[in-house]
């Protein structure tokens, strides 16, 4: 009987399958019945975590947006400013179930430039903090505050990696160890940003609820820019085969452009929420520093098309040097504003992870065409130097920044 | 080729766009016309104080202010507590009935906190006594740690409820005697170790001596103050502040006088972990009577300054009827709950 071997083998599969779930589920009747679970609970203080992650100041009120971060339900009785208990309001109510959001309202006479410091106290008299160094007006969507942004966001985004590209001639004109001093140059460029990138990644989970789980966070965004960008890369083999180097070097152009352009857009979610925040005030030094430090970028970014055998018409790569331009410097501008409306450092850790691993795999693919499958090549003495002056052109450019 | 760039441009695109679209859509909305000012400034000064009501009613912040010898229990009740037989020289012997206890108490309205209580209440139950009377304080530890009873006053070293024999261990009891002497406003406190934690934690009250032949005017109406502090998130310094353990509660609750009559005050700083705490009142000046020791007043003011375990007795008079606010002139501690009104009638 052929039909019931068939059948007979399904069964087996699949109750090879239960078996293991099964038993899982008994234990964990069998552990939450008898287990020690009285182990599991402290006694005091009660495992409460709230953390308020943003404060918007209007004209004589705060609103304070919160995330309990805790495995138990928070709920907030009183609210102190500056030492003062004072009145408020919560949305949706006073408890907060884990992982959910509220906001604080107090109609609190704050002063424009002072710090000021909120404590929000829990029925079980655990207490919440948030310190603001200085208070002033959350900016509101306005015609203002959007052209503040957009202008800032083409001063250090955009126009300096145009700049950047218009060394393009110039590095047309190098040839042979010229030219692999320049793509050495770019991976120092590169790994120093991607480097940065990460870091201000790993950074940024220290502010993040712990319920986000912001190692968790990195870890998809860098190792999944990295996939999808290696695969990209790799579909692209196949048509560069019958097209030549000219296309595998526009293809790791626009790689960059699309990992800066991420790294960008961090950056600017992090000047609109600094300033929206009122942590910082953005120094025309700082502005500047911002400016030369992202030419260089313009530079990693061309570094590959300038392999002399390029044979594309001016105008055909004149587009591609804009669009390059835009897609690296045009999401400074995106996330300035949208850090400055409403951030939250989720954003953040995701952004800068995803633009770290793009810059990390373009970089490992530059290195992996200067091999020629062949590793121990690379080590010239042009190569290496190329490298870290591409290293130390990032450093000392990037003390420029320190406003 | 130029398909590839351009699919990874227009997916950033997208994304970025869908992003930005909703993160404006929802506050685009918000009215951005000018603010009134006065009216929110107004609204901003209204806003001081605690938020919300007291959810429990097992400690009457009132009713404190006018008990003492458990004289707001039903004489039945009462007799549970206290009791008090002549004697032969014609003083009085006053035996109590004391039991600590851990107890959850609301300090500022939705804010409990785990406290070492004398008789399930914060400040303990009030003592008063006539100048020469006999104390009998049967006190029963049902907590968790060792407890006494200390009390500023006269008494012998056996009864100073300090020494580390003295302490009563949870389960057991101990029988404090002595002579109600001298006369004035004390304080009893709690003086296991470390006493800082036993004071902060609620163990103290008011200890009052009437002087045998009282020289002072009679006062119509007299009140309890203890002024208090608690420190909810147990790093080393108060959160709540108040006089009688609930922050902010005689704003809500004023105290009522009459215009005119004499308002005595028995008034105790048992405040913990702050040096200095102050008594400050709005319109009116008292007489002072230092530790209550004496019988003329040390002082005609509106505000004194108490260091720990100091205390007065303070007699007013007031002039006009209306709301007269009262409260500590260390002003963070009156903006944490130390504050409250008397309401003066005709």
């Amino acid at each position: 009987m052929p039909d019931e071997k068939i059948l007979s083998k399904y069964l087996k599969t699949w109750a090879s399958f239960l078996l293991p779930l099964f038993l899982l589920v008994l234990l964990l009747w069998g552990f939450l019945k008898y287990g020690p679970l009285g182990v599991f609970k402290a006694e005091l203080p009660p495992v409460e975590k709230l953390v308020i992650q943003r404060v918007v100041f209007t004209p004589e009120r705060v609103e304070l947006e919160v995330f309990n971060d805790g495995p138990e339900p928070v709920t907030v009785a009183q609210a102190v400013v500056n030492e003062i208990i004072w009145k408020f309001t919560m949305t949706p109510g006073n408890t907060l179930k884990p992982l959910e959001s509220g906001v604080v309202s107090l109609a609190y006479p704050w002063t424009d430039g002072d710090p000021i410091a909120f404590t929000l106290i829990s029925n079980d008299g655990v207490t919440f903090e948030k310190a603001v160094d200085v208070a002033f007006l959350t900016p509101t969507v306005d015609e203002k505050y959007l052209k503040t942004f957009i202008i800032l966001g083409v001063y250090v985004g955009v126009i300096p990696i145009l700049l950047g590209l218009l060394w393009f001639p110039f590095l047309r004109r190098l040839r042979g160890k010229g030219y692999l001093f320049l793509l050495s140059l770019t991976i120092g460029l590169l790994l120093f940003l991607g480097f940065d990138t990460l870091a201000e990644s790993i950074e940024l989970i220290k502010v993040l609820p712990n319920a986000f789980n912001g190692v968790g966070l990195l870890v998809i965004g860098f190792i999944s820019a990295i996939l999808v960008l290696g695969a990209v890369s790799y579909k692209t083999e196949f048509h560069m085969a019958e097209r030549g180097g000219h296309l595998r070097a526009l293809v790791w152009a626009y790689l960059i452009a699309l990992g800066i352009g991420l790294h960008n857009l961090s950056e600017g979610l992090a000047i609109g929420s600094a300033y929206a925040v009122g942590e910082v005030a953005l120094g025309s030094t700082l502005v500047i520093g911002f400016m030369v430090h992202n030419v260089t970028e313009g530079v990693a970014i061309i570094s590959p098309l300038a392999h002399g055998e390029t044979k594309s018409k001016t105008g055909k790569i004149l587009g591609h040097l804009l669009l390059l331009g835009l897609l690296a410097g045009a999401p400074t501008i995106l996330g300035s504003l949208i850090g400055g409306f409403a951030y939250s450092p989720v954003y953040g850790v995701l952004f800068l992870a995803i633009g770290s691993g793009a810059i990390f795999d373009v970089t490992f693919d530059i290195l992996h065409f200067m091999a020629k499958d062949k590793w121990s090549s690379i080590f010239t003495v042009t190569n290496v130097l190329g490298f870290f002056v591409g290293l130390l052109i990032m450093y000392l450019t990037g003390f420029l920044v320190l406003g | 080729m130029k398909k590839i760039s351009l699919t990874l441009i227009s997916v950033v695109a997208a994304i970025v766009a869908v992003f930005v679209g909703y993160r404006l859509l929802a506050i685009i909305h918000q009215p951005s016309e000018e603010p009134d000012y006065e009216h929110l400034q107004q609204h901003a000064q209204e806003n001081i104080g605690a938020t919300g009501k007291y959810q429990t009613d097992d400690f009457d912040a009132t009713e404190f202010l006018t008990t003492w010898n458990f004289n707001n229990l039903p004489p039945s009740e009462r007799a549970q507590y206290y009791n008090e037989t002549p004697l032969p020289n014609g003083t009085l012997l006053r035996e109590y009935k004391f039991y600590i206890v851990d107890k959850e108490i609301e300090v500022a309205p939705g804010v409990f906190y785990p406290a070492w209580t004398y008789n399930g209440q914060v400040p303990g139950p009030t003592i008063r006594a006539t100048e020469g009377d006999t104390i009998r304080i049967s006190l029963v530890n049902g907590g968790t740690k060792p407890h006494s009873a200390h009390f500023h006053g006269f008494h012998s070293a056996e009864m100073d409820g300090s020494a580390f024999e003295d302490m009563v261990l949870p389960g057991e009891n101990f029988e404090y005697e002595f002579k109600a002497l001298p006369f004035g406003t004390h304080v009893y406190h709690c003086h296991s170790y470390p006493v800082s934690q036993h004071i902060s934690k609620g163990l103290y009250g008011a200890y009052i001596v009437d002087p045998k032949v009282d020289t002072r005017p009679k006062a119509d109406k007299e009140l309890i103050m203890v002024m208090n502090g608690f420190d909810v998130n147990v790093d080393g310094a108060n959160e709540v502040y108040a006089v009688n353990t609930q922050a902010f509660v005689y704003n809500d609750n004023p105290i009522h006088v009459k215009k005119g009559e004499l308002v005595r005050v028995y008034l105790a700083n048992m405040l913990e972990l702050d040096p200095v705490n102050s008594f400050h009142l709005h319109a009116n000046f008292f007489n002072e009577y230092k530790t209550g020791t004496s019988q003329t007043p040390d002082n005609f003011t509106d505000t004194i300054v108490m260091g720990q375990a100091e205390r007065s007795i303070l007699d007013v008079r007031f002039r006009e009827p209306g709301m007269y606010m009262f409260h500590s002139h260390v002003t963070e501690f009156s903006e944490l709950g130390w504050t409250g009104m008397f309401m003066v009638m005709e």
